[in-house]
This record gives structure tokens, C-alpha cells and sequence, in this order.
């Protein structure tokens, strides 16, 4: 059976952001292109525009995360729109509600968009099949799945710094078994034309196959990172590692760690990502976190004007 | 129908705005047409003030009929708003709509001296209480036209006027 893509209509309109996996270039530019114009709104005296002014968005985080969350609330107040949070982690599923009821009471409150954060993978995807058609949902996070806006803000912070992605080599580094954002990276990487996409990693953090993704795969960083003009670090993701994936943190760094010594093999003016939240020491050494070639913060700011861009194509496709 | 010539307009629109002249002002164009006429307009007239631009988009008030524009572009205005005499251009002005969101949109720079409307054709069918300083001429046209301004390689304008009802 195929399906058509959950996220677009009949008409192949963006009505959900779930997965940056099978859309169309087309649309991951047309987001793209549209935070170009919210980043200038974010440099303004007055960071707001009156958008989304009136619409209700629910910002539903069944998984802790500060980050995210708050880069969504900001995006959101930019906008003008009206933002719940709520960390459902300690609320409602712990007595007993199921996540279908919660959005159920949440969109008998009039609810325009959730932004979902979950656990589980896969979460996004019911809650979007669930709802009404006029609310949308964005997926912040779900398992080891999808993260799509982290994918799409990296994907606006690389054409920042390197203009085109048709002449790239982009290298993944670390723990990509585990990891929502390398997957999303991986897709949007792809349609968009960068040419070698690597991923760097112990065969213990990578997924079986993954080369199935269309991806260059190495174990050894001193190959791996030679002449790209990307590095993509990764979270070490402690508290998803479930038996011996890993032998320590300081066995992780000697050899997996991004070092001055490490970034050294890349091209001169490769730029260093990293999704955050950073662990120094552990994936990243802090020479590198804050050295010149770190494009860190200027993806937080990004983050906000992606999400921005996201969360108002969403609301201005109505069906 | 026998439009006007849209480089003799300019020129009307240009020298309109020279003659009123002595104060220091700086030029906003609006996209698309509006800007082409602001940047005619700032070499025309030597104007020390960078030009602004601005895509109105993020203002409009049939975000939730149509949705956001396809091709937004980014709003720029190097200058400080604030304490600014602003001359706002438009290729033709008509509800009123794209100018009251300009509006908007420059109060969220700042607060400026004041704002005044150039533009090069007012059709008239005004929704909302906007009028222009400075036109370069004043037409009636059937409610179902539409009414554009164009570009040529060369730089050269001319208007053109269309069905509503056919795309572009």
C-alpha cells in the first residue's frame, strides 16, 4: 500500500512538519527562503510582527527540553500568535490521560498548532493523522526519528556560510544510531543537492544499513573529516544509550572528538555545527566550540527565524 | 485601452517630488514595483539617505484568505527610522491595503518625522482612508483589471494592464 506523504495535502501543500524525509526541494526552499525574511525581523527594535496575531499554539513536550521549547515560544511570540506550554512529562499522561485524549481537550480549546515533542517515535505522526484538518502540527523531536526544524535551521545556517549545497562535502560526527537530528540532517542534506554526505562514527553508534540513506560511511575521523566543508557534530546522547554502545566519555573523545588537531583535515574554511546542547569534552572540544570556525550561536538565532518561517507557511495553508 | 506611458510618468512623479524639495527625506519602495521605481528615484534625485525597501507580506491583512506570499523578500531599511522624513513609493496605489500594512510594518523601525505616498498611478477604489502626495496621474479602470508595473532588461518601465481573473 502507498501512502501519500502525511504532511502534504491532495494538492501537495505543507500542512504538517513531521520528517524532513521525502520533501520535496522545492518546499525545504520555500521554508528556506522564507526565514531569509524573518531573520531581518529578528535584527529590528521591534522583534514582532502581527502574523499569526490570535491564533493559539500549544507547545506539547511529552520529553523535557529547554531549548527547543523555548526557540518555539519565541518564534511563536514573534509572530504574534498565543503560546501554551506544556510539559506533559509531569502532568496530564501521569494520571493516566492517553496522548489521543490530551490532544483531544486540547483542541476542544480552540488549538491552531501543536508544536510535539515526544519520546516515542512516531508521536507527531498520530497526533497529525488525529486532528482536525485545520490544526497543524510540527514535530519537535520524536525518538530517534525525525526533528525536522533542528535539520532545516542547519540546512539554512550551511547556505548562510557556503551559499550553494550543489559543492559540498558534508561530514556527520558521532553518535548517529540514536540521533533524530542526523537522520533529518541526512534527508534534507540529500534533496537538496549536496553531493557526499559522510557519516563519522563507531560501528556501534551507527544504524544497521545506513548506508541505505545514501551516505559515505567511515570509522575513523582522520579520513572522514579530510577536505569536507561541514562538519556536523552530534550530541552524545547518554541518556538514550542503552547497554555497552560505548566504553567511557574520555574513550569517545580520544577518538571521536572534534579537536583543533582533528579539524585541521578539513578544508581551512569548513564551518563546525553542533545541534546542541554540547557536552566539552565528550564530542566536542571546547577549542573548537568556541573557535572561528564555530557557526554554534549563529544557529540558535537561525533556529528562531526557521521556526518562524515554519510555523506561518503551516498557518497561511489552510484547506 | 491606450495606457500611459510609464517613463513620462516618472519623470511627472520625479519633478512633483523635486518641486515640493528642501526637506531631507529618504525613499522606502515597496516590492516589486515600488522598489524599482524608489531606486529610479533615489538616482533622480540624489538622495544622501540609503534607499529602504520593504516586502509587506508579514503585514497583510488576507494572511488568513491566501495564505503568506509565495516569494517573500526581506525588508530592509538602512536607516534610522526614528526622527526620518519618509517618502513611501508604490507602483499603484489602490484599496490602500499594501500601504496601510507598509505602514505598519515601518512603525515597527521606528517612529518617524513623517510619511508620505508616491505613486505613479492611482486607480482610485479606495478601501481604507490612505491617499498619495505625489502621483504621477490619476486613472478610473474596470474593477476586474489588474494593473502592473514592468521591467525590461534595459530597465525601461512600462505598465500593463490584465484580467484579474488569468494568471499572471
Amino acid at each position: 500500500m502507498i501512502n501519500r506523504n502525511p504532511q502534504l495535502d491532495e494538492n501537495g501543500v505543507l500542512q504538517h512538519l513531521l520528517t524532513t524525509e521525502g520533501l520535496p526541494a522545492s518546499i525545504l526552499l520555500h521554508i528556506l527562503d522564507t526565514a531569509e525574511s524573518f531573520v531581518g525581523v529578528t535584527e529590528r527594535d521591534v522583534k514582532k510582527i502581527p502574523l499569526l496575531r490570535g491564533k493559539s499554539i500549544f507547545n506539547l513536550f511529552f520529553e523535557p527540553s529547554t531549548r527547543t521549547r523555548t526557540t518555539f515560544e519565541i518564534a511563536a511570540k514573534r509572530l504574534s500568535a498565543d503560546v501554551i506550554n506544556l510539559n506533559i512529562a509531569v502532568s496530564a499522561q501521569s494520571k493516566g490521560e492517553t496522548l489521543l485524549d490530551t490532544v483531544n481537550n486540547l483542541s476542544a480549546m480552540n488549538a491552531d498548532m501543536f508544536i510535539v515533542r515526544h519520546a516515542q517515535s512516531g508521536a507527531a505522526h498520530l497526533i497529525a493523522k488525529h486532528v482536525r484538518s485545520d490544526i497543524h502540527v510540527i514535530n519537535a523531536g520524536d525518538g530517534s526519528h525525525a526533528h525536522p526544524t533542528q535539520a532545516l535551521l542547519d540546512m539554512f545556517t550551511i547556505r548562510r556560510y557556503k551559499r550553494d549545497f550543489h559543492n559540498l562535502r558534508v561530514a556527520i560526527v558521532g553518535d548517529i544510531l540514536h540521533s533524530r537530528v542526523a537522520r533529518s540532517q541526512i534527508h534534507a542534506l540529500t534533496t537538496l543537492g549536496v553531493p557526499e554526505v559522510r557519516v563519522i562514527a563507531p560501528k556501534t553508534l551507527l544504524p544497521r544499513m545506513v548506508e541505505r540513506l545514501g551516505v559515505h560511511v567511515y570509522h575513523d575521523m582522520a579520513k572522514g573529516l579530510k577536505d569536507v566543508d561541514v562538519v556536523m557534530m552530534l550530541r552524545l546522547q547518554n541518556e538514550r544509550m542503552k547497554g555497552a554502545n560505548l566504553p567511557s566519555p574520555e574513550e569517545f573523545f580520544k577518538y571521536y572528538g572534534l579537536t583543533p588537531e582533528k579539524l585541521s583535515l578539513a578544508r581551512r574554511d569548513a564551518i563546525v555545527m553542533h545541534p546542541g546542547p554540547m557536552n566539552r569534552g565528550v564530542e566536542i572540544d571546547s577549542a573548537v566550540a568556541d573557535g572561528k570556525q564555530s557557526v554554534i550561536l549563529p544557529q540558535v538565532t537561525f533556529g528562531i527565524a526557521v521556526r518562524m518561517a515554519v510555523m506561518s507557511i503551516l498557518a497561511g495553508n489552510q484547506v | 485601452m491606450q495606457l500611459p506611458d510609464a517613463e513620462i510618468l516618472f519623470k511627472s512623479l520625479a519633478k512633483k517630488i523635486r518641486s515640493d524639495g528642501g526637506k531631507d527625506f529618504a525613499l522606502v519602495g515597496i516590492h516589486t514595483g515600488g522598489v524599482w521605481l524608489a531606486e529610479r528615484l533615489h538616482q533622480e534625485l540624489g538622495i544622501t539617505q540609503p534607499l529602504g525597501t520593504l516586502d509587506v507580506s508579514f503585514y497583510r491583512d488576507d494572511f488568513d484568505k491566501i495564505g503568506l506570499h509565495s516569494q517573500v523578500k526581506p525588508s530592509e531599511i538602512p536607516f534610522e527610522v526614528a526622527g526620518t522624513h519618509i517618502i513611501l513609493v508604490d507602483d499603484v496605489l489602490y484599496t490602500g491595503r499594501t500601504i496601510r500594512a507598509a505602514i505598519n510594518e515601518l512603525f515597527d523601525y521606528g517612529r518617524p518625522a513623517s510619511i508620505s505616498l508616491a505613486t505613479l498611478v492611482d486607480r482610485g477604489g479606495r478601501e481604507l482612508p490612505i491617499a498619495a502626495q505625489y502621483t504621477g496621474i490619476a486613472l478610473e479602470l474596470p474593477v476586474d483589471k489588474m494593473l502592473e508595473l514592468k521591467r525590461e532588461e534595459s530597465g525601461k518601465l512600462s505598465l500593463n494592464l490584465y484580467d484579474k481573473s488569468l494568471p499572471e
